[in-house]
């Protein structure tokens, strides 16, 4: 790494040559755009297929009615809740991928990552197969309510009644259920990164100096993986919360999230002024997200 | 063998313990069972997808019938290829730029890259949407330029993509070669051939990989630009489970998860399993 870092004015030429197309790309196709959604936040609709930029802070006084506040809320408490059964599963499946063997270690990461590869859509179907009346999770649950039922009945007593599949999809419970399916391996894959660069001798010095594994756990790989815990749980909680697919597929009625709502405002409530004020609501919630992530990580360094 | 080892478990060897091991088995089952079971079932001889009624390939002849699934297929690997190559050059470019620069405002064009990351998916498909129908983009040219709205979508959100992975592996590349290169009479863009560009190529297959399964798996922002005639295989497959669960879903599925592990395969070849993982 001889870090010899040349200034742009002494090179103008191979500057330009190198920089031109992928800056001029994100400005034409990245900035243009979004730039226009912001503008149209602040726009009404003025005809059929016509918005006026007006200036109008409506969009946004809309966005904060308990309607759609409590549906952002929502979002963010599913998120929330899906980090964290992602982190609870995650972390003990990136503690043994990081303390296997290095002949099995690639093949558990492989094991990680070739559902992070297939497709999302593919993914949730097949969930939603599984779960389905006609599914096994229902067939499972089917057997076990039979079993229950005949041992009621081998200790003397009346026998439950006939097992009727429910309904395991649409619903709040489904929408969980299948973003922590899909997220689990943004999850474990930084948590993975963060335990690998653990010095282990710190882990090995505790354990002989008589502390538990919990404590060991709390007290020493937790604070030093601790920012790689925070960015797996930044991965999963950015994503998690800007879901359209699984709750689109999965939920029910009532448990549409915020991702959701902007569609509809594109497609069959065609109000394109306040879709782009909840897009863009949406996205300074993330850059709060990561404005906190950075201070956390900051504060995290001056301690050491 | 490992079962049968005896030899005491060590402090440090978690995945020696039962309990650990129980776990990852039980994370792997509910990651793969959903998928192996679509798989195995794709295979099966009945309309409903439980009961097992015999080996069948009807369903992908049938698959293979419907022209809008294959032309859906066709134009997703279309774009997938476009998208891939032109992330690559931008992202190798952007990748350059970077690491070899200084320049005004170089944080806040570094920052302003890594956003097409971090944005919802939904906000930047919405951003395309109005984007395009903005500058009234032509929506009604000979295949296969009518995909170029879904590709110039797919390239600004794969291209950071390219560009993070290749800086990564810059970050290893020693300098004095080059100078070496330059002393010995090599011209800008000699150096640039046969010095850094070998360098690059571990980090630009990487890139590569990973732009052409982003943009193969992308639903959302594809569901925002696609049009009645520029379906992709995603957007169909969501019509598809949508309106009418049919068997032939399962079969197309099971080809694309083999068109992944497919790739995975080559990715594994070309580079080994942990360069893959240090690439996440």
């Amino acid at each position: 790494m001889a870090g010899l870092v040349q200034d742009w004015k002494a090179h103008k030429r191979p500057f330009a040559a190198i920089a031109g197309a992928p800056l001029f790309w994100l400005l034409l196709f990245f900035l243009v755009p979004m730039a226009i959604v912001w503008l149209y936040s602040f726009g009404e609709n003025a005809g059929p297929a016509d918005i006026a930029i007006s200036g109008t802070l409506d969009n946004y006084k809309r966005a904060t009615e308990w309607l759609y506040l409590s549906i952002f809320l929502k979002s963010l408490a599913v998120a929330a809740l899906v980090t964290l059964i992602c982190l609870i599963i995650g972390f003990p499946v990136a503690m043994a991928i990081t303390f296997a063997t290095p002949k099995w270690r690639p093949w558990l990461l492989l094991g990680i990552m070739l559902p992070f590869w297939t497709n999302l859509l593919v993914r949730t179907y097949a969930l939603m197969v599984l779960m389905g009346t006609n599914g096994y999770a229902n067939m499972g649950l089917g057997a076990l309510w039979d079993g229950t039922s005949w041992l009621r009945v081998a200790v003397g007593m009346q026998p439950l009644e006939a097992w009727t599949p429910v309904q395991l999809l649409y619903n709040n419970f489904a929408v969980v259920l299948g973003l922590v399916y899909v997220h689990l391996p943004f999850m474990v894959l930084p948590l993975y990164a963060a335990l690998d660069r653990l010095d282990k001798s710190l882990i090995e010095a505790s354990l002989d100096l008589g502390a538990g594994h919990l404590r060991t756990l709390m007290k020493i790989v937790v604070p030093l993986a601790g920012p790689g815990i925070l960015a797996g749980v930044m991965i999963t909680l950015i994503p998690a919360l800007g879901a359209y697919l699984t709750p689109d597929l999965m939920g029910g009625t009532e448990s549409q999230m915020i991702a959701n709502v902007i569609e509809r405002q594109f497609k069959r409530a065609n109000d394109w002024p306040f879709g782009a004020a909840l897009s863009f609501l949406l996205i300074y919630a993330m850059f709060i997200l990561i404005a906190l992530q950075s201070m956390r990580r900051d504060k995290g360094r001056e301690a050491h | 063998m490992a079962l049968f080892n005896r030899t005491p478990v060590a402090p440090l060897e978690y995945t020696r313990k039962a309990w650990m091991r129980g776990w990852v088995g039980a994370t792997m089952f509910f990651l793969y069972a959903p998928l192996l079971i679509l798989m195995v079932f794709s295979f099966n001889d009945s309309k409903r997808n439980v009961v097992w009624r015999g080996f069948t390939l009807k369903y992908y002849e049938k698959a293979m019938e419907n022209d809008s699934l294959v032309e859906a297929m066709v134009n997703s690997l279309t774009i997938a290829g476009l998208a891939t190559v032109f992330s690559l050059v931008l992202g190798a470019l952007a990748a350059v730029m970077l690491w070899r620069f200084r320049f005004p405002l170089k944080g806040a064009v570094e920052g302003t890259m890594s956003l097409p990351i971090i944005v919802p998916e939904i906000c930047l498909g919405v951003a395309f949407l109005i984007f395009f129908a903005k500058i009234e983009w032509p929506t009604d040219l000979p295949w296969p330029l009518n995909l170029s709205a879904i590709t110039i979508a797919h390239i600004t959100f794969c291209f950071p993509f390219v560009a993070m992975v290749v800086r990564s592996r810059l970050e290893s590349f020693n300098r004095e070669e080059e100078e070496a290169a330059k002393d010995l009479g090599a011209s800008e863009w000699q150096t640039f051939r046969d010095i850094l560009l070998p360098h690059m190529k571990p980090g630009l297959i990487a890139g590569a990989l990973l732009a052409f399964t982003l943009s193969l798996d992308d639903f959302v922002i594809t569901f925002f630009t696609s049009g009645p005639d520029t379906i992709t295989f995603p957007v169909k497959v969501y019509s598809m489970v949508r309106f009418s669960v049919t068997p032939e879903v399962n079969a197309a599925s099971t080809i694309l998860i083999i068109l992944t592990i497919v790739l995975t395969a080559v990715a594994l070849k070309l580079q080994g399993v942990k360069a893959i993982a240090e690439t996440h």
